[in-house]
């Protein structure tokens, strides 16, 4: 039985090789560890030991070509057989590519090739395409902190830079991130975020500043709301002159002067007891209506947004509301809100009042179905009810709503509840 | 020579068709190494047949056991091992002796008593030391054979062991395959003595020179020790000279040496010589051998098929066999 | 509960397996007539005989090797090193054989051996006999290590080692065999891979292993004194390596001190502090700290021996400093 004699690897990293002469000649009988030729590789000349045996039939490869590992260079079987099938075979095969000239042999082309590397241009150093901001930050204004006062700061919304490091160089850790007060916010239920550093006219900087644990859950917490959440809004007018009344009153009885949420909060509860859809969560195959009214306000701080949450809104009189609503500012704005402090509202107030804003639709806070957006009271001329022209306060307000849970009549009842006990607060004791 | 005429000719033949399937499988080895079917070291078989062939025939595989170097795809075929596994593991596949894990040097198999295929000149000798303490402990027995180069000979864990073979009556032979050269360095280029046996007999273990191109007289001097280390658990020291026809290993051109020593010692081949007194005594033909030799390649073909077709480990494998 | 020295706590364990399973037998240089060079043989060469308990010559490499082929076909042997310094010499044996026996034969073979013996720093013996080599071994897939620091742990994990079918290494020390400890009188094993906490404590973590345990609960009091409330940590048990309870307590904590006799570079104590680094980065309200030995061989004047090796002052200025209460 003919078999192909195949050139084999000689040399560790030989892939081809060159045949300098052939030992045996076609019609020899060859005896395994035969030299059959003569091999030139990438290391040496080295001799081709027969691991075959029988008679050389046919050479395939003359003295003088290349051959890859694996090319069949000759074929060995017994005298006389025909072998023509497999000569074809190995004929058909595409050569190795032929030597390089004999002025420069093979051995040299690697060490030529590495000479070449050497001797080709560097590549240009990327040109700056921009120049450097005038203004970077230096090292030495880079924060240190302990990855654990890092991580505290970030759960609490705390601005680092504001924090004072007690460690080595300045390095700011646990304690002084627990020990931090932040300064009051100018305005009441809301701290305006903004640089410490940047008045008018302060130039800006390209600065690419990583997100916080904190943007990175505000971004992924209302996108999933946004995109998952099939929101509708509905607005309303409300004249607030009875409601600036009754807050006058309320105030001369309290021993702190009440804020103004704390009065939102309470109507909101109390429209919510005649609409339990919009105390209630989308889970997917059922829908949860929620026993306690827990009613979250979103405050700003520097770093972002949390919503502190007063449980039980429903079964609490205005002054508490208010009395709750004070601590827990106080304590986001120090970074101290614990989780169960600002999770799981089941409705939502945003009031962007003190900024002026006249109206603006806000997204569902999860895994409540209903955010309520409150806007600045304005003085605005009314036409009323007699074709006169008065001046009133009026505020809009708009209500978002998951249309899972809430369908769009229920939401109109709900807010057409919240004007009539906004404008005549009286009936709340009705 | 030694004579055969006392020897079954079914025994003879079986040495010598185990012999020549050992020299056709580390050809076929050589030739798919390079083909880069196997990679990293391989070191061949070819000319030392008769060690590893002999010395096991003198064995009772079912207590005795043989521990060896990393030149030791001989000793796995003798022992019996499935040759279509140690192409596998040659191939590194997961059909392979040692699932892949081992390669060309490390042949193993429990059950056939094989306990490897070491790659640290010397490594096994105080293991088959251990094996051979089992053997007494337990009262099996058994005899351990293990087999190291002429390059292991000059390291501190074969004199430690014989020492300890010998003071705690192990029943254990130490066979030295004296190929005359440690990788390219000829062996009476390192070595104070030349006659390795005066290093077993200075531990008090008695030791003796054997011509390892002659399959029965390997036998023979074999039996001698082994029986010995049974009956009175006394070790023993053998030096077998052989001589072997390729390279240290796959990567070594071997220019060390002159062709005339190669074709002197080919013309001692232990193969060939055991068929030429074989065919003088008329218990072969030519024509028989041929047909042998024809199967004996058959069954190579069929390993490198075997091989071929067998999977790849999975990488999970990687996690595995590291405790137990 | 009977109060017996450690040496006594490790005789238990090796006569009572020896007792049990046939297969253990003892082997190392002056184990059997001598009694031990430590004495923690005392009497189990007259108790079992020259057949499993067996006085070697001073060949560790040899009978070492021995012992591995002897596991290898199903003996138990506990191989006494006389010192883990002499080990080196093995140390071919360990990891070639030993702890790749298994890989090399695919899963063919096991390795139920033991290697013990004291490791790391006496008293006046200069820099040949004062190493710490945990870390050698740590480093190695297919071998286990253990260190105990109390009798009761020692007898305990001994016995563990004895039964395990891999090979273990197993460190004592030539400083603790007189300590004593509580020891039950029932018989009792303590699994690998798990950690002992000596001490619980809120403000800092001090993680060791083996004879600085002692300094580490020292250390504990001092601290205790100035109102800081150290966790005492004692891994016991160095590969597998029980990390869990090291991350849980820097968890708490927010602080650790990792100590370990061995030289600082790639020890047991870097590897360790490695990890809490990487794993714990976000609890750590300041780097950890690691007290070793000065990166120096040992040298015999005992005032110098004793400030190169880790001592309860250091492990407390550390635990100071990462409580940023330095000064």
């Amino acid at each position: 039985m003919a078999e192909n004699v195949l050139m084999i690897a000689l040399s560790p990293t030989m892939e081809e090789g060159t045949i300098l002469n052939w030992s045996a000649k076609e019609g020899d009988t060859i005896s395994t560890g035969d030299v059959l030729c003569e091999v030139e590789t990438d290391k040496a000349s080295m001799e081709y030991e027969s691991a075959q045996e029988g008679t050389l039939l046919k050479i395939i490869k003359g003295e003088g070509s290349p051959a890859r590992v694996g090319d069949v260079i000759a074929i060995i079987g017994e005298e006389g057989e025909d072998v023509s099938d497999l000569v074809a075979e190995a004929e058909a095969a595409p050569a190795a590519a032929p030597e390089p000239k004999a002025e420069e042999p093979k051995k040299e082309t690697a060490p030529a090739s590495e000479a070449a590397k050497e001797a080709a241009p560097k590549p240009a150093a990327p040109k700056a395409s921009t120049p450097a901001p005038s203004v970077s930050p230096s090292s030495d204004d880079r924060i240190k902190a302990s990855p654990l006062a890092r991580k505290i700061a970030a759960s609490r919304g705390i601005n680092l830079g504001m924090v004072k490091g007690t460690g080595p160089a300045g390095r700011i850790v646990k304690e002084d991130v627990e020990n931090f007060k932040a300064p009051l916010a100018p305005v009441e239920g809301v701290a305006v975020g903004g640089s410490s550093g940047n008045s008018f006219g302060s130039p800006l900087v390209d600065e690419t500043v990583p997100v916080s644990r904190m943007r990175q859950t505000i971004a992924k917490r209302l996108a999933e709301s946004k995109f998952g959440a099939p929101h509708f809004y509905l607005t309303l007018s409300v004249a607030m002159d009875g409601m600036v009344d009754f807050r006058k009153k309320a105030n001369a009885r309290a021993k702190e002067k009440l804020g103004l949420n704390p009065f939102f909060m309470k109507f909101a509860a109390e429209a919510i007891k005649r609409h339990r859809e919009l105390n209630s969560s989308w889970l997917g195959d059922s829908i949860q209506f929620h026993g306690s009214i827990d009613i979250g306000l979103a405050v700003a701080l520097p770093t972002g947004l949390i919503t502190p949450v007063v449980r039980d809104c429903g079964n609490k009189g205005i002054a508490q509301i208010d009395a709750e609503l004070k601590v827990l500012i106080d304590k986001a704005k120090n970074g101290g809100l614990a989780p169960d402090e600002y999770n799981g509202a089941t409705f939502t107030i945003s009031n962007l009042g003190s900024f002026g804003i006249e109206e603006f639709t806000a997204i569902i806070n999860p895994p409540g179905s209903a955010i309520l957006a409150l806007g600045a009271t304005v003085k605005t001329p009314v036409v009323n009810d007699n074709d006169e022209l008065e001046i009133k306060n009026i505020m809009k307000m708009t209500l978002s709503c998951d249309h899972r849970t809430i369908d769009g009549a229920i939401g109109a009842a709900f807010m057409s509840d919240m004007k009539k006990m906004m404008e005549d607060p009286f009936q709340l004791l009705m | 020579m030694r004579k055969i005429d006392s020897y079954d000719k079914d025994f003879l033949i079986s040495i010598l068709r185990e012999m020549n399937f050992i020299r056709r499988f580390e050809e076929k080895a050589g030739q798919m190494y390079g083909l880069k079917k196997i990679g990293g070291f391989c070191h061949l078989y070819n000319g030392q047949e008769a060690v590893a062939i002999g010395a096991v025939k003198a064995l009772d595989m079912k207590t005795d056991y043989i521990l060896t170097g990393y030149r030791d795809h001989g000793h796995a075929l003798a022992v019996g091992m499935d040759p279509n596994a140690i192409m596998a593991e040659l191939y590194g596949k997961s059909t392979g002796v040692s699932r892949g894990k081992g390669g060309s040097m490390h042949m193993f198999d429990v059950e056939k008593h094989m306990l490897g295929g070491n790659g640290i000149v010397g490594g096994q000798i105080p293991v088959a030391g251990g094996v051979a303490l089992m053997q007494a402990y337990k009262g099996t027995g058994g005899a351990t054979l293990v087999f190291f180069g002429d390059g292991a000979i000059h390291q501190g864990s074969f004199h430690e062991t014989l020492n300890l073979a010998k003071i705690w009556n192990l029943p254990v032979v130490f066979i030295c395959e004296n190929n005359q050269y440690g990788m390219g360095t000829s062996y009476d280029r390192v070595s104070s003595v030349t006659d390795y046996s005066i290093m077993g007999n200075s531990y008090g273990i008695p030791s003796w020179q054997v011509d390892g191109m002659d399959v029965i007289a390997v036998y023979e001097e074999l039996g001698k020790a082994v029986k010995q280390a049974k009956e009175q658990a006394l070790p023993a020291f053998i030096e077998i000279q052989t001589y072997r026809y390729k390279g240290h290993s796959m990567s070594d051109p071997a220019k060390y040496r002159s062709k005339e020593d190669l074709e002197a010692y080919k013309q001692k081949d232990p193969i060939l010589g055991l068929k030429a007194r074989m065919l003088d005594a008329g218990l072969i033909t030519d024509e028989q051998f041929k047909e042998w030799d024809k199967e004996d390649k058959k069954r190579v073909q069929d390993a490198i098929e075997f091989a071929d077709k067998s999977p790849e480990p999975p990488l999970s494998d990687m996690y595995e066999d590291i405790l137990a | 509960m009977a109060i017996i020295a450690m040496r006594e706590a490790l005789r238990q364990a090796l006569d009572e397996e020896m007792t049990r399973d046939e297969n253990v037998l003892l082997m190392g240089e002056e184990v059997a007539q001598y009694n031990g060079a430590y004495k923690v043989s005392k009497g189990l060469w007259e108790k079992y005989g020259d057949k499993r308990v067996i006085d070697t010559p001073i060949t560790e490499l040899g009978f070492t090797g021995v012992a591995v082929g002897a596991a290898s076909v199903g003996l138990r042997p506990v191989v006494e090193w006389m010192t883990f310094q002499f080990g080196l010499l093995a140390i071919d044996q360990i990891i070639n054989n030993a702890a790749k026996l298994r890989h090399m034969s695919g899963g063919q073979l096991k390795v139920p051996m033991v290697v013990r013996g004291p490791n790391g720093p006496a008293e006046f013996l200069s820099s040949q006999h004062s190493q710490s080599f945990a870390s050698y071994f740590m480093h190695i897939p297919g071998i286990k290590v253990v260190a105990p620091s109390t009798p009761y742990d020692a007898k305990g994990l001994l016995k563990t080692a004895i039964r395990d079918d891999n090979p273990v290494i197993f460190l004592e020390a030539e400083m603790y065999y007189g300590w004593t400890g509580e020891v039950p009188e029932e018989e009792y094993t303590i699994p690998f891979g798990k950690a002992a906490i000596r001490r619980e404590g809120e403000h800092v973590t001090l993680v060791s292993f083996s004879k600085p345990m002692k300094m580490l609960e020292e250390a504990a009091e001092e601290l205790a004194k100035e109102g800081i409330s150290a966790e005492v940590i004692d891994i016991r048990s160095i590969r597998p390596l029980d990390e869990e309870t090291i991350f849980g307590s820097v968890r708490k904590t927010n602080h650790v001190v990792v100590v370990d006799e061995a030289w600082p570079q790639a020890s047991v104590g870097s590897h360790i502090s490695g990890l809490i680094s990487a794993k714990c980065f976000d609890d750590l309200d300041a780097p950890v700290e690691f007290v070793s030995s000065e990166d120096v061989p040992m040298p015999y004047n005992h005032t110098l021996e004793l400030e190169v090796q880790p001592t309860v002052a250091k492990i407390v200025a550390a635990a100071k400093k990462t409580l940023y209460r330095e000064g």
